[in-house]
């Protein structure tokens, strides 16, 4: 497919726009560029978090409670949803425990995560797996209720009759375009729950924006909040590649 | 002519909302070794249930089915659904295979019969295509390829062109009797279409009724391949529609 130029061009010139406002907001005066960085001055503060090896060791932390809170959520997610998609008794029994539980927010599990966890990395594990679960296991739950009965009878005419077979030979894969919608809302959803888990102490990103955010160094929050999205745009593009490479036998 | 399957005394009882519906009864049928075997019926009278009994997929009610027990590395029975019913993220190759992964057989072997069964529709080069990129007639090739990678002492079909278009249909009917005459291969094959009954069987059994019972049983000895228009085949799916009629009138 090729892109028609204004394509490309219409989000660079909007992108460009924003910078160039944003820079504008604070050097005119109107706003104190103490509550409210420009853009300029963020190359230095990069500098000096770079220097210090303060912004490698945050990336570092986040990730590690990223990747592991997003393993456990989404891992725990598609497991649970397999389970209440498939039998009836298993949804029937968990309807009401998932409507008190689910509304549940992911900061609100932060006492809990303390008491259980106390301030360590397995704290903002807990966090960060919590808010990515509720998403993996609706979205997994739906795409298994869904799956074609008549897939599931393809399977038992050619002899696939245990659960073990019947799950990995249809259910999953026919399933897979629905569970990887909702690990893909996962991905985004957990680097907000990063945020909230490390907010408290446990070192990471979030520390890193608290710490600088009580010495009202708002050029380093912003710094941190741009590395976020850079974050989150790098892995979300990787995911997306690779979910097309998963799904390529979809028209 | 050693009897493949054995039907004795088959009746069937759906409960659906508290209610029971008998679908099929009393019903006793032999299939014999290399025979092609039609089952005629308007629809809903239970022709599909039938096949869904003898494939292991439903429990009779009362009665039994005995089917021969398969070699290592065959079915006794393999299943062509009315629609192609393709694994959709299985490329076409691997769709074929997808019965041999049930028989413990090593992934060389499993490979070597796939790409012969899809030879043997003729669409050999197809083996890496997605499923979607398919025609309607090419997909049910390739089900048809599946069943018969299996090796199946009976290939049971439901209905299994009714969803092409006519020339199509005629095309796929051709190639069938080519296929299964060629290897002696044991056919069970059920539709609601007359001239296609008297086209590829040796035999036709008209089911009719509710609950649906065996109405009429035909024999037909033409050599194939036949003539679509012969009047010896004319003259059979009159008496096949006259059987059908009678008992809309009985019914009815």
């Amino acid at each position: 497919m090729r892109a028609h130029p204004a394509a490309t061009l219409l989000p660079l010139l909007g992108l460009a726009a924003f910078f160039l406002l944003w820079e504008a907001v604070p050097l005119s005066g109107l706003v104190n560029p103490a509550f409210l960085p420009p853009p300029s001055v963020l190359p230095a503060a990069f500098l000096r978090e770079w220097h210090s090896g303060q912004w490698m060791a945050a990336i570092g932390g986040s990730l590690g409670h990223y990747v592991l809170g997003l393993a456990i959520g989404v891992g725990l997610g598609i497991a649970a949803g397999t389970v209440t998609g498939l039998f009836r008794t298993a949804e029937g029994l968990t309807a009401w425990v998932v409507r008190v539980l689910r509304p549940v927010p992911g900061l609100a599990w932060v006492p809990f995560a303390i008491i259980w966890f106390g301030v360590n990395p397995s704290a903002a594990v807990f966090i960060i797996a919590i808010g990515v679960f509720w998403i993996v296991y609706f979205a997994s739950h739906g795409a298994i209720r869904g799956v074609d009965r008549d897939l599931l009878e393809l399977a038992d005419a050619f002899g696939f009759r245990s659960a073990p077979e019947r799950l990995i030979k249809v259910v999953w894969p026919a399933a897979m375009p629905g569970i990887l919608v909702g690990v893909r809302t996962a991905l985004g959803q957990a680097w907000m729950a990063v945020v909230a888990a490390e907010i408290f102490g446990v070192p990471g990103l979030g520390q890193r924006m608290m710490q600088a955010s009580t010495l009202l160094a708002t050029d380093i929050v912003v710094v941190y909040m741009l590395t976020m999205a850079l974050l989150y745009g790098l892995i979300d593009a990787a995911f997306t590649a690779l979910q097309a490479r998963v799904l390529q036998w979809r028209a | 002519m050693a009897g493949l399957i054995g039907i004795r005394g088959l009746a069937l009882t759906f409960t659906r909302d508290g209610t029971q519906t008998k679908v099929l009864d009393g019903l006793d049928l032999d299939i014999a070794s290399g025979e092609f075997l039609a089952i005629v019926g308007a629809s809903g009278v239970g022709k599909s249930t039938l096949l869904r009994v003898i494939a292991g997929l439903v429990r009779p009610s009362e009665g039994t089915v005995t089917v021969s027990p398969p070699e290592p590395g065959r079915r006794s029975v393999a299943l062509v659904f009315q629609d192609a019913r393709l694994l959709p993220w299985r490329r076409i190759l691997d769709n074929v295979a997808f019965g041999l992964e049930k028989l413990k057989l090593p992934r060389a072997e499993r490979k070597r019969r796939a790409q012969a069964a899809l030879a043997r529709v003729g669409l050999a080069d197809l083996a890496g295509r997605w499923p979607f990129q398919l025609s309607g007639g090419q997909r049910q090739r390739v089900a048809l390829a599946r069943a018969l990678a299996v090796e199946p002492h009976v290939l049971l079909m439901d209905e299994p062109f009714s969803a092409l278009d006519a020339l199509t249909r005629e095309a796929l009917q051709d190639e069938l009797v080519r296929l299964c005459r060629a290897a002696g291969q044991t056919v069970l094959f059920v539709t609601h279409d007359i001239e296609e009954a008297v086209y590829l069987a040796d035999r036709v059994v008209v089911l009719a009724g509710a609950p649906g019972s065996i109405r009429a049983t035909h024999t037909l000895d033409a050599p194939h391949p036949r003539d679509r228009t012969a009047p010896a085949l004319q003259e059979t799916a009159q008496r096949i529609r006259a059987d059908l009629t009678l008992t809309d009138r009985v019914a009815g």
